[in-house]
């Protein structure tokens, strides 16, 4: 049951945080206070951060508490009027520029770059007055579902440490579902938001293609990339995208999209939520409930499915029938837009260099040495499929089938209002378990990367637990349709706030605070031999 | 293995040619599948959302100081990047 290890304060949600530091309860330094403490702790255990910047962290934490002081010497008009994240502790994942900060993409390649600039998200985060305590772990350049891929080491699952956070996004998730943060950014190429949200139990949204300007952004495969918040529930996740989305000039795929007001168009209270699915029409994707589904995950989302139809929810059995196609298709494209992407790192004009005879056995050893395994992977897959001779039958056909993807969606929503699916075929698994097998690792991300080559919104929240370990439900939504699939998500929230399992901390918290035990390297280390 | 290496610009070991080429090979074997299906008449798609020709006012806008854009260079030599030699030898 709950352990005390945590502090009350960091238990809270943001929305409550908020509502809290408005009322005076405690001021947005003793909550980042809170959360610094926690996190400094735990971390050897848990490898969530790359780093923690608490000085500069505490100067936006008083900058916080001064413009409540303020606004609270003006009056209740003043404090409302404030951004729903001032004061409020976001982590960031390690490919977010913050200008004078380092930024690696848990790669050796840029150890020691230190951002010249801020990214549009670090400055939007920056105007709303959030505080940002650092930068969590992550797949090197996002590539992974594990984050073993990071080449800073691994991260564990706060449900069991000696398993995967999921990936690439996996610091992200382990800090929030560990209290490290309320809440914190990711980004989203073929499932790295969604599928660590569901391995760690919290919500996770990856939203519509375009939502979010990623200018500032270290890109993986431009054409897929998409920036979305982590939470512990469903309003803490659309509190931060809104503070993020919007269209931007310095990134021309930034759609001029109005972005509609998220967080006020949840319902407040539980039975108001629960009401709205009544009439919703959600479709069924029946090729989502893939092979190799682990039956217990299988046997979750089936019953949340129930769920939602005795909320009121009509269920439609849909077909789409390319997603079988899907895994091949992304991992031709990502791998194309990446090895073309990762030509930057040169070792010239930043980023790790061997400084290695001229000009190009500098690049070969640069980038021979500077990558991990999987980047080197991803980068001859992309390079070959990109190659004369090899374009057509690969990086074209792809981008063919890519388009019998979207139709089917487009399809389906002709006939539902959203897509309700497993987000994850598997729950977490343990450390080394997919290291040997790329395609092993790659079938993760099968419920969520067709989502990302359509370009659509999805979101991931927990429906429950398999084996003691968080399964993730997952709402699939028409392009620009967040607000939706957040009242989707609200209101299965709603229906399930008095199920058991909603109750349930993740098991390992306590283990995170016994200096005894081990830390994710050696986790990771046992599970190899 | 060694050419696709040398397009990509990676300095790879025999070992490492040798364990990617047997992963590469079963990565490979899963794309077939895709050519069970016609796409004579489909057309491609290479991003999503009906955004075309965004561009700017042309007007001048600030960079970021030299200075700051080179303090990540490895090597510089005042006001620019030092490039390892691009004609001949290798370096020293």
């Amino acid at each position: 049951m709950a352990d005390s290890a945590v502090p009350l304060l960091t238990r809270l949600h943001a929305h409550e945080m908020a509502a809290a530091l408005r009322r005076g309860d405690f001021t947005a330094g003793e909550l980042l206070d809170a959360h610094l403490a926690l996190a400094s702790r735990q971390d050897e255990r848990l490898g969530a951060w790359l780093f923690l910047d608490g000085e500069r962290a505490r100067a936006k934490a008083r900058e916080a508490d001064e413009r409540l002081a303020r606004a609270r010497t003006t009056g209740p008009d003043a404090l409302a009027a404030l951004p729903a994240l001032l004061g409020i502790p976001v982590a960031l994942k390690d490919l977010v520029l913050t200008r004078g900060q380092t930024a690696t993409a848990g790669s050796r390649i840029l150890e020691g770059f230190v951002s010249p600039y801020d990214a549009h998200i670090a400055e939007r985060l920056e105007e709303a007055g959030a505080v940002v305590p650092g930068k969590t772990n992550m797949d090197e350049f996002a590539m992974g579902s594990s984050t073993e891929h990071s080449a800073w080491g691994p991260t564990s699952n706060p449900w069991d440490l000696d398993r995967v956070p999921g990936g690439s996004s996996g610091g992200s998730a382990a800090a929030v579902a560990a209290y490290h943060v309320p809440v914190s950014i990711g980004t989203d190429t073929g499932g790295s938001i969604r599928q660590p949200a569901a391995l760690c139990g919290i919500v996770g949204m990856k939203p519509t293609y375009g939502r979010v300007s990623r200018y500032g952004i270290v890109a993986f495969a431009s054409s897929l990339d998409q920036i979305g918040p982590f939470g512990r529930d469903v309003r803490d996740a659309a509190l931060l995208l809104q503070a993020v989305a919007g269209r931007d000039d310095r990134d021309a795929t930034s759609a001029p999209v109005p972005v509609p007001d998220y967080a006020a168009a949840l319902p407040a209270s539980d039975d108001e939520a629960a009401a709205s699915l009544r009439g919703a029409r959600l479709g069924l994707p029946r090729q989502y409930f893939v092979t190799g589904m682990e039956p217990g995950v299988e046997a979750r989302v089936r019953a949340a499915v129930r769920a939602l139809e005795s909320a009121g929810a009509q269920i439609v059995d849909v077909d789409l029938p390319h997603t079988d196609y899907g895994l091949a298709t992304y991992y031709i494209i990502a791998p194309a837009e990446a090895s073309a992407n990762l030509a930057r790192y040169d070792g010239i004009r930043y980023g790790y260099s061997s400084r290695a005879g001229n000009v190009l056995e500098n690049y070969l050893a640069t980038r021979g040495s500077g990558f991990g395994a999987e980047v080197k992977r991803r980068i001859m897959l992309g390079t070959y499929a990109l190659s004369a001779g090899y374009y057509d039958a690969y990086y074209l056909k792809a981008q063919k089938v890519r388009t019998l993807i979207k139709k089917d969606f487009d399809e389906a929503f002709a006939k539902v209002d959203a897509l309700v699916a497993p987000t994850s075929p598997t729950v977490a698994f343990p450390f080394a378990a997919r290291l040997t097998d790329p395609v092993a690792m790659y079938l993760s991300d099968a419920c969520t990367l067709p989502v990302n080559m359509a370009g659509l919104p999805g979101v991931s929240i927990p429906c429950g637990l398999s084996e003691g370990l968080p399964v993730g439900l997952q709402f699939i939504g028409r392009a620009w349709d967040e607000s939706r699939l957040f009242q989707l998500a609200r209101a299965y929230e709603a229906i399930t706030a008095d199920a058991d399992w909603r109750r349930l901390e993740p098991a390992d918290l306590t283990a995170l605070d016994d200096a005894e035990a081990r830390t994710p390297a050696e986790r990771l280390a046992t599970a190899r031999a | 293995m060694e050419h696709v290496a040398y397009l990509a610009r990676l300095g790879l070991s025999e070992e490492e040619l040798t364990r990617l080429e047997g992963q590469l090979n079963h990565i490979l074997d899963q794309y077939r599948v895709l050519a069970e299906l016609d796409t004579e008449r489909i057309p491609p798609t290479a991003q999503t959302i009906e955004l075309e020709n965004i561009l700017r006012e042309d007007v001048p806008m600030p960079s970021l100081p030299s200075d700051e854009v080179l303090s990540n260079a490895p090597e510089r030599a005042g006001d620019v990047f030092v490039v390892p030699a691009i004609i001949g030898g290798a370096g020293e």
